[in-house]
């Protein structure tokens, strides 16, 4: 069983839309991910069922019993995060600042403080339209802890695949390079870069392969809207050349990618455009490499 | 006044906007920009001054001093984040895991873990006439951007007027990285695309607004493309739908070679009138 994961680095390069298109390829012998929890998009393409959902708990955040509290204020003065404001005379957390560290209820005099764990967010077992199992998340409004509800969500996808005999995983990354991306990317056998020929893109391709690099995990690259600018798509093929990864493929400029979306399709169902064809090259290419 | 330029999906012209509004107000008056997308700066893609200022940012993480150890164990059971792990005769310290929240460093009974500075990134103050601009980036390998975020709005709050106009370019998503960055605004700009992904993600970011209880109007970025999803739902929600920027090949080229598009196309530049008036009038309404 493979891991295939796909990130961007920048957000907005088309890594969602190019997922959902191999997940349709796939079909019933990968098992999809979606681990941009933070801002998960692909259930709207692959219409999966919500057929069984879960609270995800994860992290703690600190509760004050009013009636026990005696208002010494050693909570507010070791909190770090200035997280115990007093309002009306009273010491309150402040849930979106507290990270949950526990501290305060440590020092607290009166055992007025419990830490109780937090609901972050809903994770789900779903068939998509195409038959195959997707595992995705919801990440509750300001939710910490997305790095862990990612971990969830692939360990979920793991155990379905073994359980099944499946080939493939199939990961939606995050963008960025911080907590998420870095958990989707552990264990990971073969790495997909999304990019597209802009000097934002190549900059964030950059700093994401120094990421993917400290893993060691082989790594191919789709330059999306390839002819926007030939100059800066030339730079980033001297770059894959430089750090030996793989270019897939390079898809045209085609506003095919947000008819589709706006469709509800995967660009390979929706149509008929190159786009569908080198896609689907770029799949087989994709599943070569990630059996090795 | 502090304005946020944030957005649920990534790509939908965060950096576009706030680079061009930045440099766009800075004809008329002095404009702070800061890019707060630790993860991945792009406004200095677009933005070019002279070098202000340089300093390293750093969290505070324990360290070990086996000397003063007594073993006891503390640390570890009072680490809620498993960064703190006793192995049978030494105490193993994950910064990367560390909140730095003090509580095994001070709680310790023989002060075997004091606090010390480790590099998570780096700060950036440049200038070009009215425009400043701040920028932060993480190093690789640093997972947590919200301590970056906030110390860059720290510096901000200490080296600049209060009532100076500034933009913060934010990260994507609705997790801690954009609380962090939006939390302090006075009002956000929410930017989205006219598709089903864009109006997703904007319902999520609308959300998260409302519980931080901040104003927020929406800019329509490549308007023309998709459907009419993203404002129809903005004039259901009474959300104050602030301009719509074209779709366009040309404005994708400009933004592709780095270059600010307000400039070279009329159509932008008006819709950038609108978002003046509508920050102006929005500026007197709250002082």
């Amino acid at each position: 069983m493979k891991e295939i994961v796909i990130i961007s680095g920048k957000g907005g390069t088309g890594k969602t839309s190019i997922t959902a298109s191999f997940a349709y390829l796939g079909g019933i012998d990968v098992v999809v991910a979606d681990c941009d929890v933070d801002a998960a998009d692909m259930h709207l393409l692959m219409q999966p069922d919500f057929a069984k959902s879960e609270d995800f708990f994860s992290g703690e955040i600190a509760v004050i019993n009013q009636d026990k509290c005696t208002k010494c204020g050693k909570c507010a003065d070791v909190c770090r995060f200035d997280a115990i404001p007093v309002i009306n005379d009273l010491y309150v957390v402040q849930p979106l600042d507290c990270e949950g560290c526990g501290y305060c209820a440590r020092v607290c005099p009166e055992d007025a403080i419990t830490n109780e764990s937090q609901n972050v967010g809903k994770w789900y077992i779903s068939t998509t339209k195409v038959e195959n199992t997707m595992v995705h998340a919801r990440l509750g409004i300001g939710a910490d802890n997305s790095g862990k509800l990612v971990a969830k969500v692939k360990n979920e996808a793991k155990q379905i695949a073994k359980e099944n005999n499946k080939d493939f995983i199939i990961i939606d990354g995050s963008p960025g390079i911080g907590c998420p991306v870095v958990s989707s990317l552990s264990g990971a056998s073969f790495v997909v870069l999304v990019t597209e020929p802009t000097v934002a893109g190549l900059h964030d391709l950059k700093r994401v392969y120094m990421l993917v690099k400290k893993f060691k995990i082989e790594t191919g690259c789709i330059i999306n809207k390839y002819d926007l600018n030939l100059q800066v798509s030339g730079e980033i093929e001297s770059f894959l050349k430089e750090e030996n990864i793989i270019h897939i493929s390079s898809l045209p400029y085609d506003e095919t990618f947000t008819t589709a979306m706006t469709n509800g399709k995967t660009i390979v169902e929706y149509g008929e455009s190159d786009l569908k064809e080198i896609i689907k090259e770029s799949w087989e290419k994709v599943i070569g490499r990630a059996k090795g | 006044m502090k304005i946020a330029i944030a957005s649920g999906k990534g790509g939908t012209g965060k950096t576009t906007l706030s680079t061009n509004l930045a440099v766009y107000f800075a004809e008329k008056g002095e404009v702070i920009l800061a890019d707060l997308d630790v993860e991945e700066p792009n406004s200095g893609l677009f933005i070019k001054g002279e070098s202000v200022h340089k300093e390293n940012k750093y969290k505070m993480i324990p360290e070990w001093e086996q000397e003063k150890c007594s073993l006891c164990g503390l640390c570890q059971e009072v680490c809620n984040f498993h960064a703190v792990i006793q192995l049978v005769d030494q105490i193993l310290v994950f910064p990367e895991l560390c909140h730095s929240c003090y509580a095994c460093s001070e709680l310790c009974p023989t002060d075997a873990l004091p606090m010390v500075p480790k590099k998570m990134g780096e700060l950036n103050h440049f200038r070009r006439d009215n425009l400043t601009f701040v920028e932060s980036r993480l190093d690789i390998g640093q997972e947590q951007a919200v301590p970056l975020i906030s110390q860059t709005n720290e510096y901000i709050e200490k080296h600049f007027h209060k009532e100076a106009l500034k933009f913060f370019d934010s990260p994507p998503g609705t997790s801690c990285p954009v609380i962090e960055a939006v939390k302090n605004a006075d009002f956000v700009i929410l930017v989205t695309e006219p598709t089903p992904f864009g109006l997703h993600d904007l319902k999520l970011a609308v959300d998260t607004l409302k519980e931080l209880k901040i104003r927020f109007g929406v800019v329509v970025n490549r308007h023309g493309i998709g459907n009419d999803d993203v404002v129809n739902y903005c004039m259901n929600k009474n959300i104050d739908l602030i301009a719509k920027i074209p779709n366009s090949r040309r404005i994708a080229e400009l933004y592709s070679r780095g270059e600010l598009i307000y400039q070279k196309i009329p159509e932008v530049k008006h819709q950038f009138e609108e978002i003046e008036k509508y920050i102006f009038a929005i500026n007197k309404k709250s002082s």
